[in-house]
């Protein structure tokens, strides 16, 4: 094999594998347009059940088992969690976030992302978690301002019953 | 639809493969060591991986540091890996997806064939998952884009109860924990990849995990040099509380993630499926064609496993003799792993034309196309042949003499006629001269059949083409189906070089025997009477 064929065969694997090095981080991707932040709505929170717990009756006690005998009857679905979100008091997001699991016992979560321009903006969130019909259960209002390439993520402190803005 | 797709793909591949084959010749060709190739970059990720793993510290917080720190103070040896194991990752999925389109553009995946191409799609979901959860690693602004769209891709599943890509919203959310458990997958994923390209390749006879020495060390070398050229570089810190703006996709991992942005999480999940049934089903599609595989006539076997030697696709084993004879084995197929490439029919002694039983048998034949057959059409066609230069055509169905009108005779493979076939053409003067016209050399269908011919016809693989063949009698022209104009120029050359000969005159072992005309007129006369 000559020495040429040799070069002209490694010139051809180099020039490959400098196109696959090229490609392995070029070109650059945007996933946010320059000037513009992000508003992310996210939580997970389980409203409450869909109905109140019930004291069983001696008699309804009796007809079960020995060893699945209870005093009360709890159902185990929840409820959905209704929110809404309003910038600059326009409506931008609104659903009814189903509860989780397969018997539809665990918490209900929302994970939304907003891409806006960097400014100034008035947020308001409202959450209702019982089966009131109007209303809200938690509400909360605050006027941020958006830096480009920020990142405001709204959560839910069930602990406390507030939203966060972080 | 599909046909006309893979009609195109091998145009494709043959414009780009034949420059390959002249440049590097059939042994060295790159594209017919792609699987080989797929192995050898594996390697390279394998040790490279290792090595970087004694540098890299696996808490959430030392992470970027560590890379760094192995990236800028230890460039010359950890850098150095570093960029070893991005690329050499890549460059598996180049040889993955080029594989991928090449067995398809070839027909490679149907009938028996379903096994590899059905175990290459769980290679495909391994290879993108190690390199995916590679990417968190680093922890830098590419792992962090990496990490929150893999994750809110897989919270589309109603399989997590919390959303993972919750743990990637704030500080103190995501903890060392979680960094171990990626740590702990990056390393698990490529090991069952591993597991699964062995299972891949089970059931192929002399599968190519290696490639060849020289071309191992120019991608070797090829691949250090841009090592240095393009070190692979992070790309700054995660702040969690910035969204990642400009990122340096790897685009042969990452291709689909911008799409999750610009279709959503559900779109990019239905492609993903749709791909992969389509890839799991299309070895059913229709057309459906498959030969009756191979049967052994014990009568004939002597269990000299030259067929089972020879069987590219591990169809044919050696069991216990069950017939009585004095033998210690039988050959025995595996109609599960059989192609009905005949490689076995030219690899047994017993297949030689010269034996003059009424009813020409060997040990191992195809039902569809037996060796009697193959001797009544070389009969046939060499009876057609006009002097001078009478060449007559060993054309496998997939070469560039496939189509050739006149003197041809057509094989499932070349490796399908016995050596004394050619021997046989010759010395009983039906034709002056032999073409063998296989597939393009590094890309034989058959995997094996053009090796094997090669070894046979140059003496060096039982059963051999006997010494007493004028070897100038016989060309081998190795082309692929789209290559018929350079098929023609050298069929046409070899005939004018064979114009030239003096008529053969080999002594025959046998008896002076019928001529073509008088044996032409036996086999139709033999037809008219079955028929």
């Amino acid at each position: 094999m000559s020495y040429l064929r040799l070069a002209g065969q490694f010139a051809v694997i180099l020039l490959l594998f400098a196109g696959v090095a090229a490609l392995a981080d070029w070109p650059t991707y945007r996933q946010v347009p320059p000037g513009y932040g992000v508003v992310m709505l996210t939580f997970v929170h389980g409203a409450e059940r869909v109905a109140e717990c019930r004291r069983l009756s001696a008699q309804e006690i009796a007809k079960l088992p020995p060893n699945m005998r209870r005093v009360q009857d709890c159902p185990r679905g929840r409820r959905p969690v209704y929110v809404e979100l309003d910038i600059d008091g326009r409506p931008i997001f609104r659903a009814s976030l189903p509860p989780s699991g397969i018997a539809g016992d665990g918490p209900a979560r929302v994970y939304e992302r907003f891409v806006l321009p960097a400014s100034d903006y008035d947020l308001a969130v409202r959450m209702r978690d019982t089966g009131r019909s109007e209303g809200f259960d938690h509400e909360s209002t605050k006027h941020v301002a958006l830096a480009p390439a920020q990142l405001l993520v709204i959560d839910f402190r069930a602990e406390t019953g507030e939203f966060v803005f972080r | 639809m599909i046909g006309a797709v893979r009609t195109a793909l091998r145009y494709g591949f043959e414009l780009i493969e034949r420059p390959f084959e002249r440049l590097f010749g059939p042994a060295l060709n790159p594209l017919a060591q792609l699987g080989a190739l797929g192995f050898f970059f594996y390697w390279v990720v394998a040790v490279s991986g290792i090595y970087l793993f004694i540098f890299f510290d696996t808490g959430i917080e030392r992470a970027y540091e560590s890379v760094e720190y192995l990236t800028y103070d230890h460039w010359y040896h950890a850098g150095v890996m570093r960029s070893l194991h991005r690329y050499a990752s890549d460059l598996m999925v180049v040889m993955l997806v080029v594989h991928l389109l090449r067995e398809f553009a070839y027909d490679h995946y149907r009938g028996v064939r379903w096994y590899s191409w059905f175990t290459g799609l769980p290679i495909i979901w391994l290879l993108y998952s190690s390199g995916i959860t590679g990417y968190w690693l680093v922890w830098d602004r590419l792992a962090l884009y990496v990490a929150i769209t893999s994750s809110e891709l897989l919270d589309y599943l109603p399989i997590f109860g919390e959303p993972i890509a919750r743990n990637f919203i704030a500080t103190g959310t995501l903890t060392s924990r979680f960094f171990t458990l990626m740590v702990f997958m990056h390393i698990a994923l490529p090991l069952f990849l591993l597991f699964i390209m062995w299972v891949h390749i089970l059931r192929i006879s002399r599968p190519k995990v290696n490639p060849p020495r020289r071309l191992a060390i120019l991608m070797l070398v090829a691949l250090f040099a841009v090592s240095l050229w393009r070190p692979a570089l992070s790309q700054g810190p995660v702040d969690l509380a910035k969204a990642p703006l400009e990122i340096g996709l790897d685009w042969f991992f990452l291709p689909l993630y911008p799409l999750v942005d610009m279709w959503g999480r559900g779109e990019v999940w239905a492609m993903l499926g749709v791909f992969s049934l389509l890839i799991a089903l299309m070895p059913w599609l229709p057309p459906f064609r498959r030969a009756k595989p191979a049967e052994v006539d014990l009568a004939h076997c002597n269990g000299c496993a030259r067929c089972a030697e020879d069987c590219p696709y591990e169809a044919i084993r050696l069991v216990p003799r069950s017939d009585g004879l004095p033998f210690p084995t039988e050959a025995e197929v595996n109609a599960a792993h059989c192609v009905s490439c005949g490689i076995c029919v030219g690899a047994c002694p017993s297949s030689t034309p010269f034996r003059r039983t009424e009813d020409l048998k060997t040990g191992i034949d195809l039902p569809d196309y037996r060796l009697k057959e193959l001797r009544e059409r070389v009969v046939e066609v060499c009876n057609g042949l006009q002097r001078p230069g009478r060449i007559l055509i060993l054309a496998c169905d997939h070469g560039g003499g496939a189509r050739h009108v006149g003197g041809r005779v057509s094989l499932p493979c070349v490796a399908m006629a016995p050596p004394s076939l050619i021997d046989y053409a010759l010395s009983k003067d039906f034709a002056d001269g032999v073409v063998i016209a296989g597939c393009a050399e590094s890309a034989c269908f058959h995997r094996l059949g053009v090796a094997w011919t090669k070894a046979r016809v140059a003496g060096e693989r039982d059963p051999y083409l006997r010494a007493r063949v004028p070897r100038e009698r016989v060309r081998m022209i190795w082309t692929s189906a789209l290559e018929t104009r350079r098929f023609e120029r050298e069929l046409k050359a070899f005939a004018a070089e064979i114009a030239q000969l003096a008529p053969v005159r080999l002594r025959s072992p046998l008896p002076p025997s019928v001529g073509p005309v008088k044996m032409a007129k036996q086999v139709a006369v033999a037809g008219r009477s079955k028929g």
